[in-house]
């Protein structure tokens, strides 16, 4: 006989686990004395946010399932955040959670939340177990449903009695999952791709406009493969950035809201829109009715639920990303003949580069511009969530697919610092950079405790300009400059990152960013840098709300 | 904008009638019935769910209903041949002897059952699809409703096929 606690950590041994990100409680006291001699690696974090961010970084670095564990009531609450954090960008987390024992549920017992209710919405499925002996199979099947198909969280409340209950030991596991309301298509259906081929062949002004999905699907190979085959230029969308090199002649970069131009007048003027691992999101579409105006929609996406969702489809391919490129590849016989399109995406290219003003000030865009050239792709990039992402999606050049991680769908402040660590955890080989601002980094800054207590060599650069900027930006373009709330106080962040043991520099000068950068990154451990950046720099290009995309501010105009 | 009937297998488990509830409402479709009950499968119940909406929207509501992973099967019926009821009670009423013989007479025309009898009140249960349902509770209306309840829609294919079967 064993424990339904033992029994829990033996399935996630099954899994592949090797570390969980958590925090400790009452009615987690069980699964807690479980790990203390496990050989899963548990990382303390200050707040269980934090445990829920972490585990999505690691999945997103990584390709495998993040875990996550907290206790019941607040803990279980406090990853609520996370939670649909990945589940707006669909990334295979499993989180556990303790729970009151079951003979207490819906007692109002003390630290009791029904939390599998709370997260129905932001979770991709949630169990409550009831009986230790189902423990097994509800481990399995949250792994397998977390990673399969359209990827997502899986919450999985685990009662203390179920934790104490016991197992008989030496059950037999299933080898496979089985679920009949679960069965997702891998495989597109091959008159849509012929039917896809077909418009393919004939376009004169194709586009690749592709996502989140190519990253997710290990796609990026075959991508490349098709964008080069068919000689079709690639937008790619904030999810999608890494996805194609960024620095590839068939790149026009990101689309959208801050999207380039070439990006958003080649939307505009193409003729077909291949549409891969996308889903049509209004920062990347603006108003809708003027998205792709002129052209046919092929969209492939494995959940059939996005294909027309926002955006009428002519050929839609329900599949894996990866297994529909792969078959496109294989019955391409003819492709279409796109040199005078090609031509004129890239004189867009030429004509409309981002810019920003390089004069002597210390600019947010050199300093992402500096990171970019000294880690020349091979880094992690982390970002939080307002200017400071938007500058690094524009102005970093990402080469591989897993070295952006950033909170796309859900726009989650906070998420950067704590994705960074679990992302070190998932890829302990290379540098792992978070670009934050003032405001995000605040959000989830007790984590310098979690590094500075295993030494985790994550990099915070910190754009600071004393504003929440992005909001700040919206209320100098749109609100007469009424900076309502928006303004925040100077913060020593390096006092703060020295209290956890942390080192930290300030840099005011633009002369020492270059140097800053290189001591923080040649540096074994942790390292906060504070850029005192120019307050007011805004992120263009922009689409203001509700505008076409071609219809972009701040930029040189055709 | 029309009614859709969809009849929708789930796994037979706690929570998972709002889990499709919830995922109803969060996404802004609106439900105009639900009946749900066991089926002829042991461990699956049957979700009974009329929806408003033009076909872009039932689409997306199928679909969506589909993600659930305690969901089995969706179909929709109104493009099909299928049957459809609806049960109701209705307390109405009848303290005069003409409003009695009247509501009594209705009720025979509409193969109502009076199923309970006080003094001042009857309570009548009817079956049919929603419009018959609808005539009836019209027809009461002036001699006062003091209680009504009805099922929600109950749907089957005709004939051979089941929703099981057929793609």
């Amino acid at each position: 006989m064993k424990t339904g606690a033992k029994t829990l950590i033996e399935a996630l041994q099954r899994e592949g686990v090797d570390t969980i990100f958590g925090y400790p409680g009452g009615v987690v006291l069980p699964i807690y004395d479980e790990l203390y001699d496990s050989s899963i690696r548990h990382i303390l974090v200050r707040h269980e946010q934090a445990a829920a961010h972490a585990a999505d970084g690691y999945a997103r670095a990584s390709g495998r399932v993040g875990v996550c564990l907290a206790t019941s009531g607040p803990g279980a609450c406090n990853l609520v955040t996370g939670i649909a954090t990945a589940y707006m960008d669909s990334i295979p987390v499993v989180a556990l959670t303790g729970q009151v024992p079951t003979g207490l549920l819906g007692n109002d017992a003390f630290q009791e939340s029904d939390i599998t209710g709370i997260t129905m919405p932001v979770t991709k499925h949630n169990y409550l177990v009831k009986d230790a002996a189902d423990l097994d199979r509800v481990v399995q099947e949250a792994f397998y449903i977390a990673r399969t198909g359209r990827p997502g969280p899986v919450l999985v409340d685990i009662p203390k009695d179920v934790s104490t209950g016991v197992v008989q030991e030496g059950r037999p596991v299933p080898e496979t999952v089985s679920l009949r309301g679960y069965q997702p298509t891998y495989q597109g259906h091959v008159r849509q791709i012929d039917r896809a081929l077909d418009l393919i062949a004939g376009a004169e002004r194709p586009l690749v406009y592709a996502g989140g999905g190519v990253v997710l699907s290990e796609a990026s190979a075959e991508l490349l493969e098709f964008v080069e085959t068919a000689a079709v230029p690639v937008t790619t969308t904030l999810m999608g950035l890494g996805a194609v090199p960024g620095d590839h002649p068939l790149n026009l970069g990101m689309l959208g809201m801050h999207g380039t131009q070439s990006a958003n007048y080649a939307v505009t003027e193409c003729d077909l829109l291949i549409a891969v691992g996308v889903r049509f999101d209004d920062r990347v579409t603006g108003k809708i009715e003027t998205f792709a105006p002129n052209a046919a929609v092929i969209h492939i996406d494995i959940d059939p639920a996005e294909i027309g969702k926002n955006k009428a489809v002519d050929v839609p391919i329900v599949g894996d990303v990866k297994a529909v490129l792969q078959a496109l590849l294989r019955r391409m016989q003819k492709r279409g003949d796109t040199a005078n399109w090609v031509a004129r995406t890239n004189a867009w290219k030429a004509q409309y580069p981002l810019r920003y003003r390089d004069d002597d000030r210390l600019r947010p865009q050199y300093v992402v511009e500096q990171l970019s050239d000294l880690l020349k792709g091979e880094g992690i990039i982390v970002s939080e969530v307002g200017q400071n992402q938007m500058w690094t999606a524009l102005y970093y050049c990402f080469k591989k697919p897993r070295t952006w991680i950033t909170s796309g769908g859900l726009g989650t402040m906070g998420y950067g610092f704590p994705a960074a660590i679990g992302a070190h955890y998932a890829r302990p080989d290379v540098p792992v950079v978070d670009v934050a601002g003032d405001g995000s980094i605040q959000m989830n800054i007790q984590e310098l405790g979690t590094v500075a207590q295993y030494d985790i060599p994550v990099k915070i650069v910190i754009l600071n300009n004393m504003y929440l900027g992005m909001v700040r930006q919206w209320q100098e373009l749109f609100y007469d400059r009424r900076y309502s709330y928006t303004e925040l106080p100077s913060v020593d962040f390096v006092k703060i990152a020295n209290a956890y043991g942390v080192e930290g520099l300030r840099v005011d000068e633009k002369a020492g960013v270059r140097e800053a950068l290189e001591t923080a990154l040649a540096t074994d451990g942790p390292f906060v840098l504070d850029f005192r950046v120019e307050r007011e720099e805004n992120v263009f290009p922009m689409v203001p709300a509700g505008a076409a995309i071609n219809e972009m501010i701040g930029v040189r105009q055709r | 904008m029309k009614s859709h009937t969809l009849s929708v297998l789930v796994e037979n488990r706690a929570g998972v009638l709002s889990r499709v509830a919830g995922m109803f409402s969060r996404r802004g479709f609106n439900i105009e019935s639900l009946a749900v009950g066991p089926c002829e499968e042991p461990n699956m119940s049957r979700v009974t769910i009329v929806v408003n909406g033009d076909d872009g929207v039932v689409e997306q509501v199928m679909k969506q209903t589909n993600k659930l992973i305690d969901v089995i099967k969706v179909s929709d019926l109104t493009k099909r041949e299928s049957v459809e009821r609806e049960l109701a009670l209705i307390k109405v009423a009848a303290e005069s002897g003409p409003a009695r013989a009247e509501i009594l007479q209705i009720a025979d025309i509409f193969r109502a059952q009076v199923v309970d009898v006080g003094s001042k009140t009857l309570v009548l249960q009817v079956t049919g699809d929603t419009e018959k349902i609808d005539a009836l509770e019209k027809l009461l209306r002036p001699y006062g409703i003091k209680e009504l309840v009805r099922t929600g829609k109950i749907a089957l294919l005709r004939g051979a096929k089941t929703v099981k079967s057929s793609k």
